[in-house]
Formats: structure tokens, sequence, C-alpha cells
């Protein structure tokens, strides 16, 4: 089964990569536009210190907006639900701030936040805020009604129902939110970075565009794509460990 | 053995009293001004049509619904709040916590440190000592309901009202856990709702029928003998027989 698992990825991988070199070899395209996957193993190899440097800073921005904007996603469904009046105020600023295309700010972020990472993670913090918010608050709101029942017949407090019934019976919502999470902080990051930036997989792959490295940006591309699977699997294994009882 | 001698003793159990109990279901009548009272320290069945009033009339017993006028009290002159247990058709189990952690949830819930030998106990009385430890996913739904039944104990409240816990159980899972439920509720004033003139006749000292729209009470039914009373013995024929002809109305 551990095995299979395993091979199911791996056939995928090498039967799309089969196919794009099958596309390669009969439209016999330039490499400018499609480059053979030989072509962009080599530059994977030649270019390793600098993919792992992109790597790094990349990750490193991915992270601390997955942490930052989770955090404050959580705390804001928190509230929400905490408080009727504030999620009547709250709520409809936050939806209408998904209405700004939030590629459309990332000029104004570099200007404002710099040149440097805080404006990367600042991005990402923006891109997975909301669907962390929103999962969170729906699993909040949505506890089955005899639970909070019995717990009213238990004489709780508000508070402690919160802590020993709603919060729990909200995580594996909120572990939906985090699933998404993990896959959309490493495009906030990238986006962040194609606007400005001196380092990252982004940045890597603008320069590679600008001086037509195709085989480069390709390169680029399948760690970006490794590492966002990567962090994908990390998240739903510790999930699954974390929250045994709702494991699907 | 005592049935839960860590328990702090309870005081009398008082009866129950609904006075002039109104409630609108949207503009639907559900009760207009209906009175009854649960007799102390007995356990009374309350049999009805699907969709009558009965769940609604416990939950606003247990404080979870407010009815439009009339009020429900204790007999003993003090407030019933925080003297009434729930227990209802699922078992409500947190899936997160343990059976013990399920039973003393209550405590928990009320800031007090739980008492996992009371609660190791209680679930030795269910006759679950062996799986205090597994998460309720792992139980079957009779020890699910069993479990409940132990975390209903563990409130150890006077007042207990009991919405067809067992109705999603197999027959025979049933006929055992009726059983031990009026040996372990003995004493206590007991609401049961069911819809199993069976089990109302085993284990109520009193039956009650809710009828029509606005809903009344049909006059109340002594059943003799001391529950849990067995399948076949003749108390509960002859309440069964006259139950039925009063749920079947003027049909026979």
């Amino acid at each position: 089964m551990k095995v299979r698992n395993l091979l199911r990825p791996v056939l995928t991988c090498l039967g799309l990569v089969a196919l794009w070199w099958a596309v390669h070899a009969i439209l016999q395209l330039p490499p400018y536009l499609l480059p053979a996957p030989a072509q962009v193993a080599g530059a994977l190899w030649d270019n390793c210190a600098t993919l792992a440097g992109g790597t790094l800073t990349t990750l490193t921005e991915t992270m601390l907006g997955f942490i930052v904007g989770t955090a404050l996603g959580a705390m804001s469904a928190l509230l929400m639900v905490a408080s009727g009046h504030l999620q009547r105020w709250l709520l409809p600023v936050l939806l209408l701030s998904q209405a700004v295309p939030v590629f459309a700010l990332a000029p104004l972020l570099v200007l404002w936040f710099g040149f440097g990472i805080a404006s990367k993670v600042v991005m990402a913090v923006l891109v997975i805020f909301f669907p962390v918010m929103s999962a969170t608050f729906d699993g909040l709101r949505r506890v089955p009604a005899g639970w909070l029942d019995l717990a009213h017949t238990m004489n709780a407090a508000p508070w402690r129902t919160l802590v020993f019934v709603r919060l729990p019976a909200a995580l594996p919502s909120f572990g939906s939110g985090l699933r998404v999470a993990a896959v959309f902080a490493p495009i906030g990051a990238v986006i962040g970075e194609w606007v400005g930036a001196s380092s990252g997989l982004g940045y890597i792959m603008l320069n590679a565009n600008a001086r037509v490295r195709t085989d480069l940006m390709f390169a680029a591309l399948a760690v970006l794509s490794l590492m966002t699977v990567t962090l994908w699997w990390a998240v739903d294994r510790g999930l699954r460990r974390l929250l045994y009882w709702s494991a699907p | 053995m005592p049935l839960d001698a860590r328990a702090p003793a309870l005081r009398p159990c008082p009866g129950v009293r609904i006075d002039g109990l109104s409630l609108h279901f949207g503009a639907q009548p559900l009760f207009d001004r209906l009175s009854f009272d649960l007799q102390p320290g007995r356990l009374t069945a309350l049999l009805g049509e699907s969709g009558v009033g009965k769940t609604t009339l416990l939950r606003v017993i247990a404080g979870l619904e407010a009815p439009d006028r009339g009020r429900v009290s204790a007999d003993d002159a003090l407030p019933l709040g925080g003297r009434v247990a729930y227990m209802g058709q699922q078992d409500l189990l947190l899936p997160w916590l343990s059976a013990s952690g399920n039973v003393t949830l209550g405590a928990r819930l009320r800031g007090e440190r739980p008492d996992h030998d009371r609660a190791l106990s209680l679930l030795g009385r269910v006759g679950l000592a062996d799986r205090a430890e597994a998460a309720p996913e792992a139980l079957s739904g009779g020890m699910r309901q069993r479990v409940a039944l132990a975390r209903t104990l563990y409130e150890n409240r006077p007042v207990v009202l009991m919405d067809e816990p067992f109705s999603a159980l197999d027959s025979l899972t049933r006929a055992r856990i009726q059983a031990l439920a009026a040996e372990l509720l003995h004493g206590r004033t007991v609401l049961l709702i069911t819809h199993d003139p069976l089990e109302a006749c085993r284990l109520a000292d009193v039956l009650l029928v809710l009828q029509g729209n606005p809903a009344t009470f049909s006059a109340p039914i002594s059943v003799a003998g001391t529950a849990p009373r067995a399948v076949d013995d003749a108390n509960v024929l002859t309440t069964q027989g006259k139950l039925l002809r009063q749920l079947l109305g003027g049909e026979q």
C-alpha cells in the first residue's frame, strides 16, 4: 500500500515527462519555446547553487507568510465568533478586501515594504488569510447543536464551551484551510518576487525569462512545484496525526 | 457494590412542575397552557406521535428552549437550573476525547477537577471498565450509548431527561441497556421520551401520552411493580395493551 502510494505520483511525473519529450520530439519546437527534458535537467544541474539559494529565500518567505497568515486568519475567525458585534463590522470589510485582486496590490506592497522579504511575506499573508479565516469561521459556527446543548445543561461557562467543545470541533475545518494555505502561500511569495526582488525562485524565473533561458525557467518552476508539494504533504501529514479523530 | 460510592450524596429528588406552558412553532400552536407534574423519584415515560412536541417539551424542561408563556419549576422551591442532566437521541460523545474523557466532560466544562476514579467506576458499572481509554470511534453503538449513560450518571443530577436514548440500538442491546439504565437511575426524577410501548412499560412508573394540536396529555397510566420489569411480566403485558389502545385512539 505504502509503496503504491509513492509509486503513483512518480509514475504520473514520469508519464508527464514522457509526454513532454514526445511533444518536443514531434513538433521540433525551438528550445526558447519548449526546451527538452534533458535540457531542463542540465539547467537544473548547472544552476543548482543559484536555485538552492533562491529556494531558501522563497521558502523563508512562504513559511513566514504561512505562519503569520494562519495566525491572523484563525484569530479573526475566533474574534468574530466570540462577538457578534465584531462579526457584523469585520466580515463585510474582510469580504470587501477580497474583492481587490491581491496581485494588483503587489507593486504597492513592494513600494511600502521594500525589495526585501517583508513585501513577499505580506503578499503570502494576504493570499492565505482569507481561506484560513473563512474555513475556521465556518468550522466554529457549524459545531453540532447537540454538543452545545449538552454543554449548556452541564452549566458550562461560554468560554469553557469555546475551549473544550467549539475549538476542537472546528479543528478539522481549520485543517482544510491550512491545506489550502500550504498551496497558496508560495504563489503569494513568487508574485511578490516578480514585482521586485533581488533573490528567490520568482526572481530567477523573471531573470531567465528576460534572457530567454526557458530551460532555467522550467528548472525554477520544477523546484517551486516540488517545494509546494512538499509543504502540502508535510502539513497534511501533521494534520492527520494531530486530528486523529477526523482523519479521512 | 454501591452504585456510585464516590458521588456526593444526592438530596431527595424533587418533582418537576410544568405550569401553563404555551409555545408556538411559527404560527402553529404546539402547546396551549399545558400543565403537568413529574412525580419525584419516579420514571415517567412520554409517548406520542412524531412531531407532537415531545422533544420540544423536554428541551423546555432542560432550559434549552424558552416557552412563550408558563413556567417549569421544581416542587421543593429550589431552582431547577443546574439540577437537570440531559441525554439525547444521539450519544453526543466528543470524538477527540476517550470514553473516560467524555464521562468527565461536565467537570471540565464547569472548571472542576475531573474525578477519574469515579469515571472509571461508572464505566465499570455500565460494563466498559476495560474500554475507558478507547476513542468513541472504536466503540459500537451500544457501547457509545453506555458511555453516554455513564456521563449522565457522572453529572449526578436529581432530574434526568432522556430523549429516545436507545432508539438507534438493536433490540437485544436495547433491552440490556434499558435494564441497566432503570437500575442506575432508580430514585431519580426521570422523564423518558420513547416510541417503544414495551420500553415504556418495562422502565416507567408512570406513562403519559401527548396527543393533538395543541398537544394535551392523556390521563396518566401507572405501572405496578419495580422497574426494570421482565418482558413477559404480567404488569407489562396488561399495561402495554392499555397503552396501545390509548395510542391508537378510537381506532379499536
